[in-house]
């Protein structure tokens, strides 16, 4: 875990502030340990993406910081103040796109800002101009049982971003596409990271997504969940898939999902 | 575009030969045992057409119209106070734990009783007059419009609401803007399930107790053995449930359009 932290100029990430910290968090459901110590510090403004198999926790982690769940024990901040529930602060976007199918794409990206009382013209302003963001100008009218699985989650990112939170969550949010879709929105993603320069967290099962994305991948172990092994990258952007460095830190990543695969047992 | 338009002609045609070929037979069959085969007394089974003239009459001395409002008046009285009824406490239920418990029990142990078997007694509680009937009404309507609007806020999807409230929702954002959109397509199955068993008792409630309304309508003539009024009274019936259901789906259809669109 330490090789690669040590690698990161040290006056760099000195001089950033802590933007989430993760405190000895452990989660139980029952007799079972879903994770267990895990202990991170996510700066503000990075993308960091959670790695790993399958039951590894990654979810329960994201949903902690989201505030949807409790830690068993252990703490999570946000701004040093202990998540007590969800907040606008905090955007979630989720691998089933979870938009309202009785509200048109605009409703959807409006919905944050007609929560905080805003006048309907300014909140109609605001979510067009995000969906002119992920690039769904002129489907404002749609309603989402008319949309592409990308196009949902292009609007449920838009409603996430037009709440302007400083904290973004992603779970496993392009799982669901085809793989052109994914890759598309992936550069999407970054574009708009680096406009809107939000606190990424990002759950993914796929090892170049998370190489194509990250300042910071966390791979996680399995039984019980914890961290394994953190790897920060400096890798410029955009990054090429068939670059030396982007195929190497595959392979060594690769090598670590899969040990913790074979843990599971057949699957 | 047009071989659509063909199919919808296609089909409406098919039922209009379906609803010509019911009316021949009906006629056929009554012509025939009058003049020919005489198995049964020609009484029993007047022609449409005779049904027709039992119409008109009625509707020339006005006795039909006030007929019809009687029955109307009652049921959407009745249903209007199963519909808010059934709306209110589902809704209680529906977000209350502790409530639903209590109910919950309550209401499974009146509902396999068909509520005909209360009939006599809600004469005997609130008289012969408008009362009963309304009365009546709102009970038998009251289960369904309750049952399918506790069931749509049950299976509001979790994610939903997950989603909503890292928004900014607080618990009553919850309940206005998912929880009740989310369950609306049920409360209204409900609430035209109700309204169909509005319609389906009052005839009943009108055989035992009443003095106007179609239902009363077809036990008086049953008494002065007058079957083309018998049957111009379960005529209306019918043509009054098919035209409210015809509104009520395109109201529905109009208030859950987005649900057409995720079908299309
Ligand atoms: N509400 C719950 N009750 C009981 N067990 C749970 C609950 N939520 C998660 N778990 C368990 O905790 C473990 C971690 O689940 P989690 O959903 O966080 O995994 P994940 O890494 O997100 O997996 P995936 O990649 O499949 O989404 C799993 O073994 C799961 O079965
Ligand atoms: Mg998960």
């Amino acid at each position: 875990m330490d090789a690669m932290l040590a690698e990161a100029p040290a006056a760099a990430t000195d001089s950033r502030r802590v933007k989430i910290s993760i405190r000895g968090a452990e989660k139980r459901f029952g007799d079972m340990v879903a994770l267990k110590g895990v202990d991170l510090d996510l700066y503000e403004n990075s993308f960091t993406c959670l790695l790993g198999p399958s039951g590894c926790g990654k979810s329960t982690l994201l949903n902690m910081i989201a505030g949807f769940t409790q830690p068993t024990a252990g703490q999570v901040l946000v701004d040093g103040k202990a998540v007590q529930g969800p907040s606008a602060d905090r955007g979630v976007v989720f691998q089933e796109y979870a938009l309202f199918p009785w509200r048109t794409a605009i409703d959807n990206v409006a919905f944050g800002p007609m929560l905080k009382g805003m006048p309907k013209a300014q909140q109609r302003e605001i979510a067009k101009r995000y969906l002119a963001m992920v690039g769904l100008a002129g489907h404002e009218g749609k309603y989402p049982g008319n949309l592409s699985g990308g196009m949902k989650q292009r609007v449920a990112i838009a409603r996430a971003l037009a709440n302007d939170p400083s904290v973004l969550l992603m779970d496993e949010p392009f799982g669901a596409l085809d793989a052109q879709t994914r890759e598309t929105l992936q550069e999407e993603m970054l574009r708009i990271w680096e406009h809107e320069r939000k606190t990424v967290v990002f759950v993914t099962h796929s090892i170049s997504e998370a190489i194509f994305l990250a300042d910071r991948i966390v791979v996680m172990a399995t039984k019980p969940g914890a961290v394994k092994q953190v790897f920060d990258l400096d890798l410029p952007r955009p990054r090429e898939r068939s670059e030396s460095g982007f195929v190497r830190l595959e392979k060594e990543i690769k090598l670590l999902v899969r040990a913790e695969v074979q843990k599971l047992g057949v699957i | 575009m047009s071989a659509e338009w063909r199919k919808r002609l296609s089909t409406g045609g098919m039922r209009c030969v379906a609803i010509l070929l019911f009316l021949a037979i009906w006629f056929i069959v009554s012509i025939g045992n009058a003049h020919w085969w005489k198995f049964f007394n020609p009484v029993l089974l007047p022609t449409p057409t005779e049904v027709v003239k039992a119409g008109i009459e009625a509707w020339q001395s006005g006795e039909l119209q006030d007929n019809i409002l009687a029955s109307m008046a009652r049921v959407i009285q009745g249903f209007a106070i199963a519909a808010i009824a059934g709306v209110a406490v589902g809704l209680a239920v529906g977000t209350w734990r502790p409530l639903e418990r209590l109910v919950e029990p309550m209401i499974e142990l009146l509902r396999p009783i068909p509520p005909l078997a209360f009939l006599p007694m809600m004469v005997l509680w609130f008289g012969i007059g408008e009362m009963s009937k309304i009365a009546f009404i709102a009970y038998a309507a009251f289960f369904p419009v309750f049952t399918t609007t506790v069931e749509g806020i049950k299976y509001v999807d979790p994610v939903l609401l997950r989603a909503a409230s890292s928004l900014g929702a607080s618990r009553a954002d919850l309940f206005r803007h998912v929880v009740l959109p989310a369950a609306t397509p049920s409360i209204i199955t409900g609430l035209r399930l109700g309204f169909g068993l509005s319609f389906f008792v009052i005839v009943a409630a009108e055989f035992i107790a009443a003095d106007s309304g179609l239902g009363y309508m077809i036990n008086d003539a049953r008494t002065f053995f007058m079957v083309s009024q018998m049957l111009l009274g379960a005529v209306v019936i019918g043509l009054i449930g098919f035209g409210v259901n015809i509104l009520l789906r395109s109201l529905e259809g109009w208030l859950l359009r987005w649900r057409v669109a995720t079908r299309g």
